[in-house]
């Protein structure tokens, strides 16, 4: 059943890719912007920029470049970067696993910190320290992620230099890592140092993102957990002698994680969007960062390859929230 | 045997973390023999002649790190000898030569030869070629290399042939090298001949460069060299004020007059080659000279330049700045706001019944830009120009500009780091060029005889007298130069470039 329902919703994925390519590869070719344009020498003649718009592949029609590249995009080759130089796929490949462990980290400090929240403003209700809880997290919530980046630069860069501000890791420092996933690699080759340094170079920009997703989780989950401590199956485990906490975390808490899931997974896609700005505030060489690069230098081959990882991306997030959704409500489960 | 649970594991994890994270203490640059840079762009590819990074004026402090250009270039923009120790021309211009430097060594200990060199120009022209820059690189051919002179045919006289040599894309490659890893391989692994080596390189984060001990010129102050790419310029202050850089540029003028007081910081703020300018585009109504004059009489400069940039910038007259050849100090186009309502009334206007158009700008692409033009549109209407301000991507300006559809006044920055007038006056104002907005008859028939102009007083006496016509004739508004902020911790010593590139070989250790 569940197998179905997973083949049904990569069948749609498939689709939605396909669209997405297609979307994509039109409007980046209608909207103003030549990338031609931006490496025309001064002293060009007209055959030099056509010369230069062939040797790009961008002479064609919109069709006919389209076919090409659909072509060579089923070979699994995506072009090469006009600005970078590089195949596209292996720049992807490259920057992606940054991105991940940035968005993985986030996820991870929201999650812990809006789900230990929730629970303290559960536990605390109706008396003045929910109130406290509300406020601070009614604060968080009205500060968009790019707000905290630059408060936290201004915190840590200036008045307590205590993190690192820019990058992934030290560059004073060889790590030499063998592949773009450093935390992995480096606690499967016990690099301690490399590992802390890692840390502390994702510290500041993870409380950035991570902070807004924090505020509504404990938000939705707090409202779900009160909801169902009204619940008469919650007063019957009370009368039983329960504590408080005990009650939270065993009986309301498995009912209210639903929709607090589900909403995390679609705020998690917002949060990965957020790498954008988030990286390149603190120079973080993922996706995000590269992406903007790839707008200002209209380098249409990388930004169709940026675009496409980041629908994969949210495509399967959405998948996997459906399947936890799933796993934690026997009803949608069998339905 | 003491068992230690998973709970006392990850206490003495994140113990040591903390542990680590205070016993470091405030976060420092690196030591005395690196010198780091918070720097204001990426470098997005490391091949100095093909792409859009070959023609970014600000990338080349990075290239020049690492290779070596034909014809070296000093910080008041005077040539010197580079790869090339001497050249010139025959006395008619129809042929030209070259002295290759020897005992030059790539950054891998094989020798950079003449024949480096001539394909590296090759290269360059070919009419296959994505070097942006191929239409001078082709006006010359057939080489021949006779020990470590080369000599070549002009295929047509370009008096800026050398000048570019130590400019973009004037770069020498290794040939053998580039040939065996092919362009993928030399973006994974460059090596030039320059008086850095690439260490290592994170994209978007930053490059880590080593002294070159095979290096030809004045040893590196600098054992490592690291460029971190900061482009977010809040960041950048961060950086330089926390200590974690030793040294940033482009800096918002009002920070970099704070941070230049702070115990242990310097700064240098120094005029640069590059300039701001309202582009005027030959349509309606701008086809009326009282209204070009007018909207160049009514603009106050010098307002602009103390108001807005904190005095950081220079007005200009022409688009030639002072250091450039052809600058002409006798030109003048005054502030003058009585006389600009008087033009704009002999052709029916006045603040009651404006003339009207659209004005184009970046927003944050240059300091100020759009504030600058907000000012700009509020001194035109006072005399009677109400203007729309219209605000594009950088991306689109090019587009609109090499299709000759921007508005009637556009404002952009023009930067000549060679200091020539055609690649001023002359690229921005010949109507033939992609990059012109203004094209007229009368401008170009005073302009093309001067592009292939073999007597030099000559040449640059021409481009004076066309500046003056443009002035005259009100085709262009030449604003401002830029004066690039730099900070710097106070143990260094900074020699600024005109060119705007902060070369890390032009950095050392106070004395």
């Amino acid at each position: 059943m569940i197998a179905l329902a997973v083949l049904r919703r990569l069948l749609v994925a498939l689709a939605t890719l396909v669209g997405v390519a297609i979307v994509v590869f039109v409007l980046l070719r209608v909207v103003p912007g030549d990338p031609v344009a931006m490496m025309i020498s001064p002293g060009a003649s007209a055959a030099d920029v056509a010369a230069l718009r062939a040797h790009y592949g961008l002479d064609g029609s919109l069709l006919s470049q389209f076919a090409v590249w659909v072509r060579y995009a089923l070979r699994g080759d995506f072009g090469t970067s006009i600005s970078l130089h590089r195949d596209v796929l292996a720049l992807l490949g490259e920057r992606l696993p940054a991105t991940l462990e940035l968005a993985t980290a986030a996820l991870e400090f929201a999650v812990i910190v809006g789900g230990a929240t929730a629970i303290a403003g559960a536990m605390a209700r109706r008396t003045w320290a929910e109130s406290v809880i509300d406020a601070v997290n009614g604060l968080l919530l009205a500060i968009p992620d790019f707000v905290w980046a630059l408060a936290l630069v201004l915190a840590f860069g200036v008045v307590w230099p205590l993190l690192p501000l820019t990058g992934r890791v030290n560059p004073s420092v060889a790590a030499g890592m063998a592949t773009p996933f450093y935390f992995a690699e480096s606690l499967a080759r016990l690099r301690f140092d490399v590992f802390f340094d890692l840390l502390k170079h994702l510290a500041l920009p993870t409380l950035a993102l991570g902070l807004p997703l924090a505020a509504v989780i404990a938000r939705v989950l707090k409202g779900a957990l009160n909801e169902a401590m009204a619940q008469d199956y919650v007063l019957l485990a009370r009368l039983k002698g329960m504590s408080e906490l005990r009650l939270v975390l065993q009986e309301a808490l498995r009912n209210a994680i639903g929709p607090t899931l589900a909403l995390t997974g679609v705020q998690f896609t917002f949060l990965i969007g957020g790498t954008v700005i988030i990286e390149r505030i603190f120079a973080y060489p993922g996706i995000g960062n590269m992406a903007i690069e790839a707008v200002i230098n209209r380098d249409l081959p990388l930004i169709q390859g940026l675009v496409l990882v980041f629908a994969v991306i949210f495509i399967l997030i959405n998948i996997a929230v459906d399947l936890l959704v799933a796993l934690f409500n026997p009803r949608l489960r069998h339905a | 045997m003491m068992e230690v649970t998973r709970r006392q594991t990850l206490a003495l994890g994140a113990g040591a973390f903390l542990t680590d994270l205070l016993a470091a203490g405030a976060v420092r640059a690196a030591g005395k023999d690196t010198l780091t840079i918070a720097y204001n762009v990426n470098l997005p590819s490391f091949d100095p002649t093909d792409g859009p990074s070959a023609v970014n004026p600000t990338i080349q402090a990075i290239y020049r790190s690492i290779f070596d250009q034909y014809i070296g270039q000093a910080p008041d923009l005077a040539l010197k000898p580079g790869i090339l120790t001497a050249w010139g021309w025959n006395d008619d211009k129809t042929k030209l030569w070259m002295d290759v430097r020897p005992d030059v060594k790539w950054h891998d200990g094989s020798p950079l030869t003449p024949e480096d060199v001539v394909w590296s120009l090759e290269r360059a022209g070919a009419k296959d070629s994505a070097n942006p820059i191929s239409f001078i690189w082709s006006t010359a051919g057939n080489y021949k290399i006779d020990g470590n002179r080369i000599t070549a045919d002009a295929i047509r006289f370009e008096p800026t042939f050398f000048m570019w040599m130590a400019f973009l894309t004037g770069y020498v490659l290794p040939k053998a090298y580039y040939e065996k890893v092919g362009a993928e391989g030399f973006e994974k692994k460059p090596i030039g001949s320059g008086p850095y080596m690439v260490d290592e390189y994170q994209g978007n984060a930053f490059l880590r460069l080593k002294a070159n001990p095979h290096y030809w010129g004045d040893k590196p102050a600098f054992e490592t060299v690291i460029f971190k790419f900061v482009p977010d310029a809040t960041t950048r202050v961060a950086e330089i004020e926390s200590g974690s850089s030793d040294i940033t540029l482009e800096v918002p003028y009002e920070e970099f007059d704070r941070l230049k007081k702070v115990k242990g910081l310097s700064g240098v703020a120094t005029p640069i080659s590059d300039i701001g300018m309202i582009f005027i585009t030959n349509k309606e109504p701008m086809l009326d000279k009282n209204v070009r004059l007018a909207a160049i009489m009514a603009i106050d400069k010098k307002a602009i330049v103390d108001r807005l940039l904190h005095g950081y910038g220079v007005p200009i007259e022409t688009l030639e700045t002072s250091e450039y050849s052809a600058f002409d100090p006798s030109i003048k186009t005054p502030y003058d706001p009585k006389k600009a309502a008087e033009l704009l009334a002999a052709s029916g206007y006045s603040p009651q019944k404006p003339v009207k158009f659209t004005i184009q700008t970046t927003r944050g692409f240059k300091p100020k830009d759009y504030e600058m033009i907000q000012a700009i549109v509020g001194m035109w209407r006072k005399v009677g120009i109400e203007a729309d301000i219209e605000v594009y991507e950088i991306a689109k300006h090019f587009e609109l500009r090499t299709t000759h559809k921007l508005a009637p006044a556009a404002f952009y920055n023009w930067g000549d780091a060679i200091g020539d007038p055609t690649t001023s006056t002359g690229f921005a104002m010949f109507g033939p060029s992609p990059h012109s907005a203004w094209k007229s008859d009368d401008l170009d028939a005073k302009i093309g005889p001067l592009w292939g102009e073999k007597d030099e007083k000559k040449r640059i006496d021409g481009w004076k007298a066309v500046d003056a016509y443009i002035a005259e004739q009100g085709y262009v508004i030449p604003l401002l130069q830029y004066v690039q902020p730099i900070l710097y911790k106070s143990d260094l010593k900074v020699t600024p470039n005109k060119s705007g590139a902060l070369q890390p070989t032009l950095v050392s250790p106070a004395a």
